[in-house]
């Protein structure tokens, strides 16, 4: 394995001209998508149902196989560094039938090199489930804790999850989140994960991932993509943001308010803030035609450049 | 042990809550030099938030001098901050204040408004 250990440190998942198709003749899931997702960090994936989140996710598992394009995950193809990721589906998959403590046994007999029983069995317990309980019999934010556990205990380096907080009280959400990022703050585990709650995604996670149409919209690190906008207010047209590009703007009185991708400092008539997290998703979301961003530590290196 | 608190609501940057709680701590003399502050496993685990919010308040901190990070053992609190604590004369005195105030009739907000006008008079923003 030592073949992989130098991309490691650095690069989590490069993905070059990424396009999956659902069946030969349907439109692409994910069309051309061009990113890098450096390693370490805790990253949100964000976009409208239907963007292209779940494929995505599938994808970088190894469950997908792309129709064009080149996927690089751990250094090396999903399928061959599938023991150092952990995926979470949205529909969490376990089997009904098994108690906790089996679906533990089975998580230990797929993962015999990694796998750490105490640590998957310490979630369980904070979650105060008794191991003998089966699986069938849980709600479905207990179920998202063992698949968790599940997931976790096999220690992976690079964790996928698909809305994974969607059905878990806030009590479940806050201890959930709070022991996935003990352990990227431990281990140094790089996490993409999919959801639509966003001041969850706002003080989780570090780097953010905006879907659209199955093309990356906005890519990079939240501070930088926050920095490269303002929200402007003032009386005047669209037309006088200018060099800024416009990527929504509002009548506000008798003047605007835009949120703007700055080039160069922002003229001193308008009244500049820096936007949220949530007003620079809205912004992007609701103006689909605006150009993509992506900083340049998520961009994918040239094809030239590689081995 | 200093718990930190997020306030998701405060406008206020969650590294910048983490640097002034931790400030706040050390004035009221709950930290004082040689004390650990918190892992970041340990910060993130209470309070999920991203574990480099915390490296980079505590970057903060260090670059002010308060604390220092000894590799491989934690962060600790290399000197404290003001000469107030707890039980300062300081103290007393806005504490008789605070008293007079009420007995005159001010409400809490009132108090907050005429304490935030006289603090501005007294130390003008940046100039710290």
């Amino acid at each position: 394995m030592s073949s992989t250990s130098t991309t490691r440190s650095t690069v989590a998942v490069e993905a070059r001209g990424l396009t999956v198709r659902h069946g030969r003749r349907a439109a692409a899931a994910l069309d051309d998508c061009s990113f890098r997702l450096p390693a370490g960090r805790v990253s949100a994936l964000v976009g409208p149902n239907g963007a292209g989140k779940s494929t995505l996710l599938a994808t970088l598992a190894g469950l997908l196989r792309p129709s064009a394009g080149t996927l690089t995950v751990l250094g090396a193809g999903p399928a061959e560094t599938r023991e150092r990721i952990a995926y979470l589906a949205q529909d969490k998959p376990l089997h009904p039938q098994l108690t906790i403590a089996e679906t533990l046994r089975m998580g230990a007999e797929l993962n015999p090199a990694r796998w750490d029983a105490a640590y998957a069995r310490a979630i369980i317990e904070q979650g105060k489930l008794a191991p003998g309980t089966k699986v069938r019999k849980l709600s479905g934010g207990q179920r998202t804790r063992v698949a968790l556990a599940l997931a976790l205990g096999k220690r992976p380096d690079l964790m996928l999850l698909d809305e994974p907080m969607a059905d878990l009280d806030p009590l479940a959400r806050h201890e959930l989140l709070g022991t996935l990022m003990a352990d990227a703050a431990e281990r140094g585990t790089t996490v993409l994960m999919s959801s639509h709650i966003v001041t969850e995604l706002a003080d989780a996670c570090d780097h953010l991932l905006l879907l659209g149409d199955g093309r990356i919209r906005l890519g990079g690190g939240l501070d930088d993509l926050l920095l490269a906008h303002t929200v402007v207010t003032g009386r005047g047209t669209p037309a006088e943001l200018a060099p800024h590009l416009v990527v929504e703007s509002r009548a506000a009185g008798r003047g605007l308010t835009a949120l703007i991708r700055n080039d160069g400092p922002v003229d001193e008539r308008w009244q500049a803030e820096p936007p949220s997290l949530e007003e620079l998703l809205l912004a992007h979301l609701r103006s689909p035609g605006t150009p993509a961003l992506i900083t340049p530590g998520t961009t994918a290196a040239p094809a030239a450049v590689t081995r | 042990m200093v718990a930190y608190r997020i306030d998701r609501r405060s406008g206020v940057a969650t590294y910048v809550q983490i640097v002034q709680q931790t400030k706040q701590a050390l004035r009221l003399g709950l930290l004082e030099p040689g004390d650990r502050l918190p892992t970041a496993r340990e910060v993130v685990e209470a309070t999920a938030i991203n574990p480099n919010t915390v490296l980079k308040a505590y970057r903060e901190l260090e670059r002010e001098g308060l604390v220092e990070a000894r590799r491989g053992l934690g962060t600790f609190v290399r000197r404290t901050l003001g000469a107030t604590p707890v039980d300062s004369p300081l103290r007393e005195e806005l504490d008789t204040w605070a008293g007079s105030a009420r007995a005159a009739g001010l409400d809490r907000e009132d108090v907050a408004a005429l304490f935030a006008s006289v603090l501005d008079a007294h130390f003008p923003k940046g100039d710290q």
